[in-house]
């Protein structure tokens, strides 16, 4: 009976996921080329939501630096897109700067395979090496997070101050082609528009695979209690290392569709705000959700667009506004919504009261005994 | 424990139906797929006696206190075109977009007033970053950018009319002036970013070919404010004219602690290209007295077109607002626009852009003209001199408006810079 169940429900579940992929594939027959191209842009956030969530949510890891790895993998795909626009020239910032030859660490990017591998190598590596020198100190909670604020500082730094080599604060802008297919058509938009689909599909799903595994259990024990688990025998350090990896290059996968869609690069998107602004998409979609830090960060995103264009003059309130109704009354996001209509909820209780399962819980509370 | 399976399916619905609902707002099903980059320009925004026009500036972030300004003066300008019975018989509608000092918001919100809401032209941008993201999204759709500021140069978009100086137009004069008038070693010193550091190498060259000397060159963060450091290298190079090309609020910690080193604009020349009536407002006089800046239009200008806008500007925004050389520019850029379309008969940007060619109007910085071929605008230069009210006094002008060369054809010295 209870067996059955499940079953059912199951089957249901995965009907509603097959609904929505094809919902997502079809939205250009529905949207127009403008919509379609926010669209695209909002779910290469929620790729970013998604690797933030493998690393806040279910490893209570706080990473305020998440936008230098979508940058870096933004970057990367730039540096592609400029060469092939510039056609063999140097591209005009650095022309402007006074360079007169392609710098070495451009050439790899006039490969578009090599450009798409260095954009997930290097934010990977980044973060292994971020990673390797905090995790395996046990540097962990505030002072990790304040580690990756310094890093966002030291990125953002260098690239508006190397104006010949990084383009400065315009950032890189003024492509044509990728792969000898216009970017300015609509064809080529859609298809970008369902590669991206199809990534955050992809992603959605590996996420969905390493959270349900023995690796995802060990990794919310972390989150719940990383001396537990260290005394069980396990290594946190390397569990944190490879989820934080994992999410590195997941958000640098996400920074090269962005810069297909939106076709501009510059720092002011991997700076502090962006980076704190990625974690909010996280907190309100509802962290430790997967298809709820999606959600967050499509939503939060559709509604800067239409705030801005309703009220140009006024809508960083309503923003402000909607980031305090939900941390007040929803502590565990959109997603915590539907959590309430779970039957063996204590309603009538906020979420941090309630305090049972451990799942949505923060792990900041080190050595904390879970009651569920 | 089986995580709760109900809400997860409950969550999915509502996710997929915000999604389409959300992004599919205002959207209306005609305008699907289908919709090629030529009609959204084509259609130019004209509908039911009304002609949507775009403003795009940042109404928020660090720029939005320079660019509120522009927005005004287009504003007012619109409102005047439309109390005048409107451009072809159609009343003028602006639609507000903020840029949120965030250069991909530019992109977008331009990207979105062209194929969204089909607006005939758009008038925004300030900083050269915000221009360089909406560049390559005006040229793709075909839209057309007014676009209000002095800026480096290097440039010459076929869907962008420049209405601010390009180089030959505000530097280049100004450093011959002060070669001649004020002495041979100059100092740059500038914020570090495109427009200060491409200013600076076309300096540089200028300075090779017409007997300078360089004395120093140094580039700060936005928004740095300590320049005790700077100051002392200055006063070890002891340069006749500092060439200031910083940007926002490091002018202000800049001259603050220029004075407080002692040093007056009696012992050396300071000359600023982003230094304006508003912004002597945020340093204040006592500090910027003596100090020079060059520009197109001071409202001191002594037009009689000027004298209107100045007065109509104080009274719809306030007594103790001032006008300023960029406020101008994005008023100047609406006439223009609006003598284009009546030129044309249309508000389609190819007609538009024909009908512009060579057009004249009577600024209030003095007569302008739109040169054809790269879309800048004839301007006349002129150096002016901060004075006790905040205002300038012009110590010397070009005379007659100057062609622009926003890749300084013109100059043989300047050939490095071309490319």
């Amino acid at each position: 009976m209870q067996l059955t169940r499940i079953t059912g429900n199951r089957l249901w579940i995965l009907g509603a996921y097959l609904v929505a992929a094809a919902a997502l594939f079809s939205a250009p027959l529905v949207f127009s080329d403008f919509r379609l191209n926010l669209l695209a842009k909002f779910l290469a956030f929620a790729i970013v939501a998604l690797g933030l969530d493998l690393i806040w949510g279910y490893t209570g890891i706080l990473s305020l630096g998440h936008g230098i790895f979508f940058g870096l993998g933004a970057y990367a795909m730039a540096m592609y897109l400029k060469l092939e626009a510039s056609g063999g020239k140097l591209p005009d910032f650095m022309g402007w700067s006074g360079l007169k030859e392609l710098p070495l660490f451009w050439m790899p990017f006039e490969n578009f395979g090599a450009a798409v591998a260095l954009g997930i190598l290097i934010p990977a590596l980044l973060a292994l090496g971020l990673g390797y020198f905090t995790f395996r100190n046990r540097i962990r909670g505030v002072y990790f997070t304040i580690l990756t604020q310094a890093l966002v500082i030291i990125t953002t730094t260098l690239l508006v101050g190397q104006q010949a080599f990084t383009g400065g604060t315009n950032g890189v802008t003024g492509y044509s082609t990728l792969l000898g297919y216009s970017l300015a058509s609509p064809e080529t938009k859609r298809v970008l528009y369902w590669v991206t689909v199809a990534v955050l599909i992809g992603i959605f799903i590996l996420c969905r695979y390493l959270t349900g595994s023995r690796f995802g259990k060990v990794l919310r024990a972390i989150r719940d209690g990383e001396n537990r688990v260290r005394f069980i025998g396990y290594n946190p350090a390397v569990y944190q290392m490879v989820i934080f990896t994992v999410s590195a290059a997941i958000a640098g996968i996400a920074g090269m569709l962005f810069v297909l869609h939106v076709g501009i690069i510059s720092p002011s998107m991997l700076g502090i705000v962006p980076s704190i602004e990625m974690v909010l998409w996280v907190a309100i979609g509802g962290r430790g959700t997967l298809i709820g830090a999606a959600l967050g960060a499509i939503l939060m995103n559709w509604a800067k667009s239409e705030f801005s264009t309703a009220y140009p003059e006024g809508w960083l309130f309503f923003m402000g506004a909607m980031f305090v109704i939900a941390v007040v009354f929803l502590p565990k996001g959109v997603a915590g919504l539907f959590q309430w209509r779970g039957k063996d909820r204590k309603k009538w209780l906020p979420a941090w009261a309630r305090g049972s399962g451990g799942k949505l819980r923060t792990g900041e509370k080190e050595g904390s005994v879970p009651q569920g | 424990m089986r995580k709760g399976l109900f809400y997860q399916f409950a969550l999915l619905i509502v996710a997929v139906s915000m999604v389409l609902a959300g992004c599919g707002a205002n959207n209306e099903p005609a305008s699907s797929g289908t919709n090629a980059p030529q009609e959204s320009s084509a259609s130019g925004g004209s509908d039911n006696g009304e002609i949507k026009v775009g403003i795009l500036h940042s109404q928020s972030g660090t720029m939005a206190i320079s660019e509120t300004s522009v927005i005004d003066a287009e504003m007012m300008a619109i409102e005047e075109i439309n109390a005048a019975g409107g451009v072809l018989g159609k009343k003028i509608v602006p639609v507000l977009e903020d840029g949120a000092s965030d250069w991909p918001t530019f992109a977008e919100k331009a990207r979105k007033l062209i194929s969204e809401d089909k607006v005939a032209t758009v008038f925004g941008g300030w900083t050269s970053a915000s221009r360089k993201a909406m560049l390559p999204v005006f040229e793709e759709l075909n839209g057309l950018l007014w676009y209000p500021v002095q800026y480096e140069g290097l440039e010459a978009s076929p869907n962008i009319f420049y209405t601010g100086a390009t180089t030959n137009q505000q530097i280049v004069p100004s450093v011959t002036w002060l070669l001649e008038n004020r002495g041979k070693k100059v100092y740059l010193l500038g914020s570090d970013y495109v427009f200060p550091r491409t200013a600076n190498l076309i300096i540089k060259e200028q300075l090779k070919a017409e007997g300078g000397e360089l004395a120093g060159e140094e580039y700060t963060p936005l928004g740095h404010t300590d320049y005790s450091t700077i100051i002392s290298k200055i006063k070890a190079a002891d340069p006749d004219i500092v060439y200031n090309t910083l940007n926002g609020d490091s002018n202000v910690a800049f001259f603050k602690q220029l004075k407080d080193a002692g040093i007056t604009a009696e012992d050396m020349t300071t000359l600023s290209v982003s230094v304006a009536e508003e912004e002597i407002r945020g340093i204040g006089v006592d500090v910027l007295a003596g100090h020079l800046a060059a520009w197109n239009y001071y409202q001191t200008t002594d037009t009689p077109t000027n004298a209107k806008f100045v007065e109509s500007y104080k009274a719809k925004y306030g007594a103790d607002r001032v006008t300023a050389d960029p406020i101008e520019a994005g008023y100047t850029a609406v006439y223009l626009w609006a003598a284009a379309v009546e030129k044309a008969g249309s508000t389609d940007v190819a007609a538009v852009k024909e009908a512009a060619k060579e057009l004249e109007w009577d600024a209030p910085s003095g007569k302008v003209k739109i040169d054809g071929e790269t879309q800048h605008i004839y301007k006349t230069v002129r150096i002016g001199e901060v004075q006790a009210d905040g205002q300038f006094k012009e110590l010397w002008n070009s005379g007659e408006a100057v062609k622009p060369d926003p890749f300084l054809k013109g100059y043989e010295w300047a050939a490095s810079i071309q490319q």
